[in-house]
């Protein structure tokens, strides 16, 4: 693995050629910050909790948008926490869907403390074997491009796991109101009635 | 009440509050109302492999204007208390059915802790609470705490107790 991905370039360029309606689901930590960094939208929704979820976030959201593709980036601490999700998506798959995990074998927000991605543990074997049928690894710079169209088009579920840089970069930050990044999501999805008065 | 009617009849009210997505890590106590969503064509049934995935995937579906309800049994409430954060903080409707363990006529010493502490851990977390001890209360148990979970956007449970559902003796499935 060369690690030569850096984050911040590589999820601007992913978000700078994003299809008009997708959804993005960002997961804790930095991958929050660099969804951000790339520049907010109302289709983003920003996870600064409830750790290990991002993956069934994005599963609910592609079960209630069933037309509209649906992007959960995250990273390797989440998703070792919630490597059910796998299975459980494998199971009753959504062609919507898309994973993008930012791997950088770090315990990123809390002190870089190494992840089992950093020993023998691969994701997307995991996800292989859950029963994921579209995984990629990517680990280089011309690949890390070429995953526009999977992530953006390919039939899902898919999940692409990005051997990344760990690097200390400043956050960006997000606003932090649950309520209003929820009825921002809504209301630009739904239209405002329909978003607040069930 | 006649052979699972209270069963039929939070399954029909689960239906009328247009709820069509629902997911569980299965309890007996839920086994008839899960066969039900899995024999409708219109309902998308989700099995956890653990219960915190549900509490994540009915937060997403309420963002996408999905209506969702999770099953569980007390004993599955303590996998969910940190993923409640994010309905909690966002102000997103969530609905639980939880079977009780761990009271009435238990026999199994290992569900009472978590049993017992279901209601606090679920208080603690800001959800609202609503208990059904005869069959006849169920259904409208459901429907009602499904109108203040979608219509006031509240995270509510509906708790089934063992006295409801019977408990099981396990020196009888040891014979």
């Amino acid at each position: 693995m060369t690690n030569e991905i850096s984050r911040r370039p590589f999820v601007k360029s992913l978000l700078d050629a994003r299809p008009d309606s997708l959804a993005v689901v960002a997961g804790l930590g930095s991958p929050c910050w660099d969804v951000a960094a790339a520049g907010d939208h109302e289709y983003n929704m920003y996870v600064w909790g409830a750790m290990g979820g991002a993956a069934m976030i994005g599963y609910g959201l592609a079960q209630a948008q069933k037309k509209r593709r649906i992007l959960v980036i995250t990273g390797d601490g989440e998703m070792l926490m919630g490597m059910g999700a796998f299975s459980t998506i494998a199971w009753k798959p959504t062609p919507n869907l898309a994973i993008l995990v930012l791997d950088n074998n770090r315990f990123g927000e809390t002190g870089a403390q190494l992840t089992h991605t950093s020993g023998p543990t691969d994701l997307a074997a995991i996800a292989e074997a859950s029963g994921i049928k579209s995984v990629r690894t990517v680990d280089n710079l011309e690949e890390a491009e070429g995953l526009k169209s999977f992530l953006f088009d390919e039939p899902g579920p898919v999940v692409a796991i990005a051997k990344i840089k760990y690097e200390k970069l400043k956050f960006v930050l997000p606003s932090s109101s649950g309520s209003y990044l929820k009825d921002r999501f809504r209301t630009s999805l739904l239209g405002t009635e329909k978003a607040t008065l069930p | 009440m006649k052979d699972f009617e209270w069963q039929k009849a939070t399954f029909s009210a689960l239906r009328r509050q247009g709820i069509d997505l629902v997911c569980h890590v299965p309890d007996a106590g839920h086994a008839k109302v899960i066969q039900m969503c899995e024999a409708d064509n219109e309902v998308d049934c989700i099995t956890c492999t653990s219960e915190e995935e549900g509490i994540h995937m009915l937060s997403g579906a309420w963002l996408g204007d999905r209506k969702g309800a999770m099953l569980l049994q007390s004993s599955g409430v303590g996998n969910i208390i940190n993923a409640l954060a994010m309905p909690n903080t966002c102000h997103i409707p969530i609905l639980i059915i939880v079977t009780m363990r761990g009271e009435y006529g238990e026999f199994n010493p290992w569900q009472v802790p978590m049993g017992q502490g279901t209601p606090a851990c679920l208080e603690a977390m800001g959800m609202r609470l609503h208990r059904a001890e005869e069959p006849e209360q169920v259904a409208p148990a459901v429907e009602n705490m499904a109108r203040l979970a979608f219509d006031s956007q509240q995270m509510c449970a509906i708790l089934l107790s063992q006295k409801l559902l019977g408990a099981k003796d396990f020196r009888e499935l040891a014979k």
